[in-house]
């Protein structure tokens, strides 16, 4: 069985590719990109897609992203995650492994991706911690993790506080060309914050958290990074500072990434006002100014992806008093459509470079064979309908996080159709599972 | 004019210069409910209110229930200390409780910032924020506009200084949203460390020198000092911060004569304040509680529909 997506913009930045033409899939691989001959579309065994007004990309990427599984399946499990991620585009995603047990040894890290081919939606690919039990005080058997299918390390959710036990990750990972994944957070700055510390603060009475607390430990891991020759990946970045340590470290050669979320570039500490506790994440929605100079870097191309830390949350914690509240926005089922409506079609950023950013970005950071439509190559696909609008119902997510600031909001351009390995996984609004 | 479009009453911040002079303006025939022989007005009659405290209080939570009593509604309080809290309960649901007994007003006060404005939005009832962690309390201001204009005749043009723990106080907040509203030059004075950030953006300005912070005022507020925020490093010691902020008998004459002192209590004496000036003929700190009955007998008079013409004089 053949698959002839035919008529769309086909965007593949990896390539160079923007262009109307045809995609042709068979097996599971991309097999010819181009004009395809008549008689080929026509044959009986070949499925036609008419992709006429849509945007046809490689599958997108997500290395940043909250399963929740084991532990935590009241949030999130692997299952509605994959589903989540299938509905929002994403054909491979990163599972952060803060959860219960920590994914801090092989086996942890095999149920992962064990139950991830289970399912068989999407791509999952697990991140094991930098420490055992992400406690901050002893390297987790990396060796062990990599063998079991982790492509990175992460202790994402809290940083790793002790400078010596940072410098022996980035040193020990390097033996196996993961790179580290750092939350740069000083706790001791961010304390009790609730958002971020600013005018705005001031006025909603919050405890707030200081650019600094983020800053100050981007460039300690940057200044890591240039001592152990390491790949330091920054994950959320959301200040201004930041992206200058970030820019300078990149001129010096530093084995520096970083990676920015939806709703950092597109909504502010103002946000915060309402009280509602979907505004709650961390790093926390910073003001004007970092928003801008994020939009800048995003275009310029300090930065290296968009990744969505999607981190569902079950409605006990985000229904309650804003200090109350766990941090933390359910991302996979609107990144798309942010992006698409507050960054491309308001002229922010280019298609071919969002694209990019979603793909090649994320796949040259974890060093995968993914993320371009290559003939030869995996057939992950993401097809986009610019110009659908719908309303932002949470109601309707395929996520259990039902926690979205953008809930109510109505937004241009939305994933259309998921293709993973070949398959379609996600069509007409639904997500497509595999007939077990 | 009235409260009739306004459910709620979160915080000064979002009202308007009028609403607040109908609230002061019907807290003067109130307070005189409260001199007379029989306290008691028929107003609120078969009307509901309950108030909800998940902080500590004194005066806040008296002052409404009286004010409550004395327009005859009906009160009573939770004793969150006491109550389904302690097993557990969230707030959405003690609220939720609280509703289906049927009272009309819920007065709250939480030590979370924004916990009434969520509360208010889950529940028919009208909410008052009596307090809300670091954001409003927006009745203590009201009482303190309404002891200022009492004492000097007008707010209009007024110079007020705010002293002590800015970061951490709703009341200094409420203060600066309701006295701007009316002309007057806010100061905001006390140690950097206990200073919000970009305070200024709020149209006050800030010292750090409390000799020149009230230098020339016509109004000094000063604030209650906690002595957890010492433990969080914020300052080093009681003794420090008395030595730099403790208003004095003394200072008073840097201020512009007939200067008045307010003190929302309880009142740390020998810290913020001397016991001397505690007690001076120029501190409205006992005229402030009773103020404050009046004032909040005003918003619940007119949250429930009540017009100011109503009220005789």
């Amino acid at each position: 069985m053949k698959l002839l997506l035919r008529g769309g913009r086909v965007v593949d930045p990896a390539s160079g590719i923007n262009t109307v033409t045809c995609v042709l899939v068979e097996e599971g691989k991309i097999v010819a990109l181009g004009e395809i001959p008549g008689e080929e579309g026509d044959a009986s065994d070949t499925k036609v897609i008419d992709c006429t007004g849509k945007i046809v990309c490689p599958g997108f990427i997500d290395l940043h992203a909250h399963l929740r599984e084991p532990g935590y399946e009241y949030k999130e499990d692997i299952l509605t995650g994959s589903r989540a991620a299938a509905a929002g585009g994403f054909t491979t995603i990163c599972a952060m492994p803060n959860t219960n047990p920590v994914v801090d040894n092989g086996a942890v890290a095999g149920y992962v991706a064990r139950r991830a081919r289970e399912v068989g939606i999407v791509n999952v690919l697990p991140i094991g911690s930098i420490t055992k039990g992400q406690a901050g005080e002893e390297l987790s058997e990396m060796a062990e993790l990599v063998q079991a299918g982790c492509v990175a390390v992460s202790d994402d959710g809290k940083p790793v506080m002790r400078s010596d036990i940072m410098r022996h990750a980035l040193d020990y990972a390097g033996m196996f060309d993961v790179p580290v994944l750092s939350h740069c957070e000083d706790i001791n700055l961010s304390a009790d914050g609730q958002m971020h510390e600013g005018f705005r603060s001031t006025v909603y009475g919050l405890q707030g958290i200081p650019a600094e607390a983020e800053e100050i430990m981007v460039s300690r891991d940057a200044m890591l990074a240039k001592l152990t020759g390491g790949r330091l990946h920054i994950c959320h970045v959301s200040t201004m500072g930041s992206l200058d340590i970030i820019r300078r470290a990149k001129a010096e050669g530093v084995r520096i990434t970083c990676e920015v979320t939806p709703h950092h570039l597109t909504l502010t500490d103002e946000a915060v006002g309402s009280y509602d506790a979907d505004t709650k994440v961390n790093p926390p929605l910073r003001s004007e100014g970092h928003v801008a100079a994020l939009r800048e870097a995003v275009v310029s191309g300090l930065v290296d992806c968009i990744a969505t830390d999607h981190a569902p949350h079950h409605i006990e914690s985000k229904d309650c008093e804003y200090g109350n509240a766990a941090f933390g926005i359910s991302g996979f089922e609107t990144a798309i459509a942010v992006i698409m409506d507050r960054l491309v079609h308001t002229g922010v950023l280019q298609l071919s470079k969002a694209v990019a950013l979603l793909t090649s970005g994320p796949a040259r950071i974890l060093g995968i064979e993914k993320g371009t439509l290559t003939p030869g190559r995996t057939a992950d696909i993401t097809i986009i309908d610019p110009d659908e609008v719908r309303t932002v119902d949470p109601g309707h997510f395929y996520s259990k996080g039902k926690n979205t600031p953008y809930k109510g909001m109505q937004l241009r351009g939305w994933p259309w159709m998921t293709i993973v390995g070949g398959r379609i996984v996600f069509k007409e609004g639904s997500v497509m599972e595999m007939k077990l | 004019m009235s409260f009739e479009t306004r459910k709620d009453l979160l915080g000064l911040k979002d009202l308007s210069r009028e609403e607040i002079e109908l609230i002061l303006d019907t807290a003067v025939p109130m307070k005189d409910v409260i001199r007379r022989e029989i306290k008691k007005v028929p107003a609120l009659r078969g009307k509901g209110m309950i108030t909800v405290f998940y902080e500590n209080s004194t005066r806040t939570r008296t002052s409404f229930e009286l004010a409550g009593k004395y327009l005859s509604a009906d009160t009573s309080n939770l004793a969150v200390s006491t109550s389904s809290v302690q097993k557990g309960e969230s707030l959405k649901d003690t609220i939720k409780t609280i509703e289906m007994m049927g009272p009309d007003i819920l007065v709250m006060r939480h030590s979370m910032s924004g916990a009434p404005h969520y509360v208010a939005r889950n529940t028919k009832m009208r909410v008052i924020n009596a307090g809300d962690g670091t954001n409003e309390h927006p009745t203590q201001a009201l009482l303190d506009l309404f002891s200022i204009r009492e004492r000097k005749g007008t707010l209009e043009g007024l110079k007020v200084a705010i002293v002590g723990d800015i970061l951490h106080s709703r009341v200094a907040r409420s203060n600066i949203y309701g006295l701007s509203k009316f002309g007057c030059e806010v100061r905001v004075v006390g140690p950097s460390t206990l200073m919000p950030p970009e305070i200024e953006r709020l149209g006050v300005r800030q010292y750090f020198d409390l000799k020149e912070g009230i230098s020339g005022v016509d109004v000094i507020n000063v604030l209650r000092i906690q002595r957890e925020r010492q433990h969080v490093g914020l300052f080093p010691s009681l003794e420090e911060y008395a030595e730099l902020y403790m208003l004095r008998p003394n200072h008073l004459g840097l201020a512009n004569d007939g200067a008045i002192l307010l003190h929302p209590g309880p009142m740390n004496r020998g810290i913020e304040i001397s016991t001397e000036l505690a007690e001076g003929p120029n501190t409205l700190v006992n005229e402030q509680v009773t103020n404050g009955v009046a004032v909040r007998m005003a918003l619940l008079f007119l949250m429930m529909g009540g017009r100011r013409d109503e009220i005789a004089a």
